[in-house]
């Protein structure tokens, strides 16, 4: 009798180590029946729970976009914070299905690390923040000053590389978390406070006095946003990339949320009408329906929306579109041709 | 049943195998490189607090092994401080004296009872919460300042004729040792008890200080001076490490003294009242007869609290000091080789540990009856 538990056990235990890989992400996902997204550990304006638990932002917002379009309901998510040393371990190992967690898009993370990165979401770039009365007006006045820094990222090397490149002698205080970096600089620790000038707007508006804290001019990297997604699943990636890209397409050709079914019946624009599934079958190419940017841009709205909502001039932020704004106003937001 | 217990070994070892190549199987479906080669690659990261002198120039490797080496400086220090309070507190715990067991009582009962990493949360949060800024530094003993950016001390520069004095010192100690072992058996011989103490401090002291002064005091300091943002120059204690090296200290001190309080109260009561009643002083009760039979309980126990002290350390990461898990997991960030590091965490960990278990071990055989 023994004999038997313990041969049963072995068996399962067998079974379950020799499963090999990964099957298909999408697969995964409609099996499941949600989608599991990586998200910040609490960003105002990029993801963060609110008063009812319910995660907001615009990181989540794509990731609620890819659910609508696959799954037909953008409520259907489990969201995983991660830090940032875990951000793309979590999706490499398929503990994620899309990490959309302000990560920056960088050679090195593409060709070796395991992921691959889809579209970039955001333009940004690596500031820093002073308390005002410090009377520091720019970063090359920062020697022998002490910063502090997220573990993990791009940040930190971009700090050592600005200190280098100026010749500045600059400590860096690394911390875990971006809760606890940010609260020992405003508890003193540090003299600054490094990361990405969106972040450093959003975590200016946690401070009891936003006022007191000024973002210094230099901006010091170039810091592509994107979500990422795991190395080798081209159908999933090609999934997320035109989602979001279908997303900035509805900005250029002035599909909202409110109007997407009434434009839908209406339009005579061919353009438009492949988009949103009247003629062809483009979401047949990505394994979806027709209906697929229809339902994403129901759910969140286009870019343009998605970006107000969050970031817009009547949010806490207040970012400007700056270099996100559509290449036909100036900036570098360009959609792919859907067809 | 050899048949079975073959059968058991063989799935395990297949399993052992399923696991690895899956996972290299894995990695290469991800383009995730795996072994070593990225130690020899320039590692870009900013370290602070390393014991060698680090700038970001140097290789992943090197950067790694400043982690090792803070990760050991703090789990060494902690231990001998740890021991130091934990005895303190449990010979204070069995006190006759009521205040003084008690208050002992309450410091044991709150630090064992709350997770270490709050505790940590607490001291950093305290350190830097209640010190003023570089501007408004505290300043005492004339070149010493406390801010909230760490504690500033003189650093010694040693000019050249020092070895001499350190050559003193060294001379000093062996002399007293031997002095103390002719002490201990002329007592044993003739039962005249010799200032043994008092003559080995005064030589210990009295010999490198002579030697010193003899040379022209070869020794001058260097002191912090605010500058800029900043004390530049001097030793710096920083918070990170004194608010870790507090809550290490102060947690595990209150399992050693716990330790320390089972072990005295093991020791049978008749051997106290046997030693009063000889008019035997109270100290040398507690330091020759209590305190030595009192080990056998102490050290196996003491040296599980070692070895949590040591993996607690890993908790530094939470509040900003560059430990090896700090520094290793920014190497994971940017290479993704998890498996790698994680790897060398827990060897570096468990040779720590192994070791401490060694030489605890060697302690215990030494203390234990010998029938």
């Amino acid at each position: 009798m023994r004999t038997k538990k313990m041969l049963v056990v072995m068996l399962c235990v067998f079974a379950v180590t020799a499963t090999q890989s990964f099957a298909s992400t999408l697969a995964d996902v409609k099996a499941k029946g949600y989608l599991t997204l990586g998200v910040s550990e609490g960003v105002p304006g990029f993801s963060i729970p609110d008063s009812t638990g319910r995660w907001v932002g615009f990181d989540v917002d794509m990731g609620r976009a890819v659910a609508a379009a696959v799954l037909g309901d953008a409520e259907k998510m489990k969201f995983v914070p991660l830090t940032s040393k875990q951000k793309i371990v979590a999706v490499s190992s398929g503990q994620v299905d899309i990490t959309s967690r302000t990560t920056t898009w960088t050679m090195k993370r593409d060709a070796k690390q395991g992921v691959d990165f889809t579209f970039v979401v955001f333009y940004d770039g690596q500031g820093f923040m002073v308390p005002s009365k410090s009377g520091v007006t720019s970063a090359k006045q920062l020697d022998g000053a002490t910063v502090c820094v997220t573990s993990g990222t791009t940040t930190e090397l971009n700090l050592a590389d600005f200190a280098r490149a100026n010749n500045l002698k600059i400590e860096a205080v690394v911390f875990d978390g971006k809760k606890e970096a940010f609260n020992a600089y405003t508890s003193g620790r540090c003299d600054a406070f490094t990361t990405d000038v969106s972040q450093l707007a959003s975590l200016r508006t946690t401070v009891a006095d936003p006022k007191s804290h000024v973002i210094l001019p230099e901006i010091i990297s170039k810091e592509p946003l994107s979500p990422l997604v795991r190395h080798g699943d081209n159908q999933w990636k090609d999934i997320v990339f035109w989602v979001i890209d279908g997303l900035v397409a509805a900005e250029e050709y002035g599909v909202t949320q409110e109007n997407v079914l009434k434009i839908k019946k209406e339009t005579k624009n061919p353009v438009i009408q492949r988009m949103l599934g009247v003629t062809g079958d483009v979401g047949g190419f990505l394994g979806l329906d027709k209906d697929w940017l229809v339902r994403a841009i129901q759910a969140v709205g286009n870019y343009g929306e998605i970006y107000n909502r969050h970031f817009g001039p009547g949010t806490k932020l207040k970012i400007p579109r700056g270099l996100n704004r559509q290449w036909k106003q100036g900036g570098l937001l360009y959609a792919m041709p859907i067809r | 049943m050899y048949l079975l217990q073959l059968g058991v070994v063989a799935g395990i070892m297949w399993m052992g195998y399923r696991l690895f190549s899956n996972t290299q199987a894995n990695l290469e479906a991800r383009n995730i490189a795996s072994g070593f080669g990225f130690f020899s690659v320039e590692a870009g990261l900013p370290i602070s607090n390393t014991l060698l002198p680090y700038s970001p120039a140097d290789t992943y490797g090197y950067a790694f092994l400043m982690g090792v080496l803070n990760t050991l400086y703090v789990s060494a220090l902690g231990v001998l401080l740890a021991t130091l309070l934990g005895v303190l507190v449990g010979v204070a715990r069995v006190s006759s004296n009521w205040l003084v067991a008690k208050l002992a009582e309450v410091y044991v009962e709150t630090l064992r009872n709350v997770p270490l990493l709050l505790t940590l949360f607490f001291f950093y949060t305290v350190v830097l919460a209640g010190l003023p800024g570089p501007r408004a530094s505290l300043r005492f003993l004339g070149h010493c300042f406390l801010n909230n950016r760490g504690l500033y001390l003189p650093r010694p520069l040693f000019q050249s004729g020092f070895g001499l004095v350190a050559a003193a010192l060294a001379l000093a100690i062996v002399g007293v040792v031997f002095f103390s072992r002719w002490a201990e058996s002329h007592r044993q011989k003739t039962g005249t008890v010799l200032p043994t103490f008092r003559i080995g401090l005064v030589v210990i002291v009295g010999l490198p200080a002579a030697v010193f002064f003899l040379l022209g005091s070869p020794l001058k300091w260097e002191y912090a001076v605010l500058k800029g943002f900043n004390f530049r120059g001097g030793i710096v204690l920083r918070p990170e490490f004194s608010a870790l090296m507090t809550g290490l200290v102060l947690y595990t001190a209150a399992f050693i003294g716990e330790n320390v309080r089972s072990g005295i109260q093991s020791v049978p009561k008749g051997q106290m009242d046997a030693a009063k009643s000889f008019g035997v002083g109270k100290g040398v009760i507690m330091r020759r007869i209590i305190l030595p039979q009192a080990l056998r309980v102490i050290i196996p126990a003491t040296t599980n609290d070692y070895t949590s002290l040591v993996k607690n350390s890993s908790l530094a990461v939470a509040i900003g000091y560059p430990d090896m898990v700090s520094v290793g997991g920014t190497i994971i960030g940017q290479n993704d080789q998890a498996i790698e590091i994680i790897g060398l965490w827990m060897a570096v960990y468990l040779a720590i540990n192994l070791i401490i278990s060694l030489v605890m071990n060697i302690i215990n055989s030494r203390v234990q009856l010998v029938e």
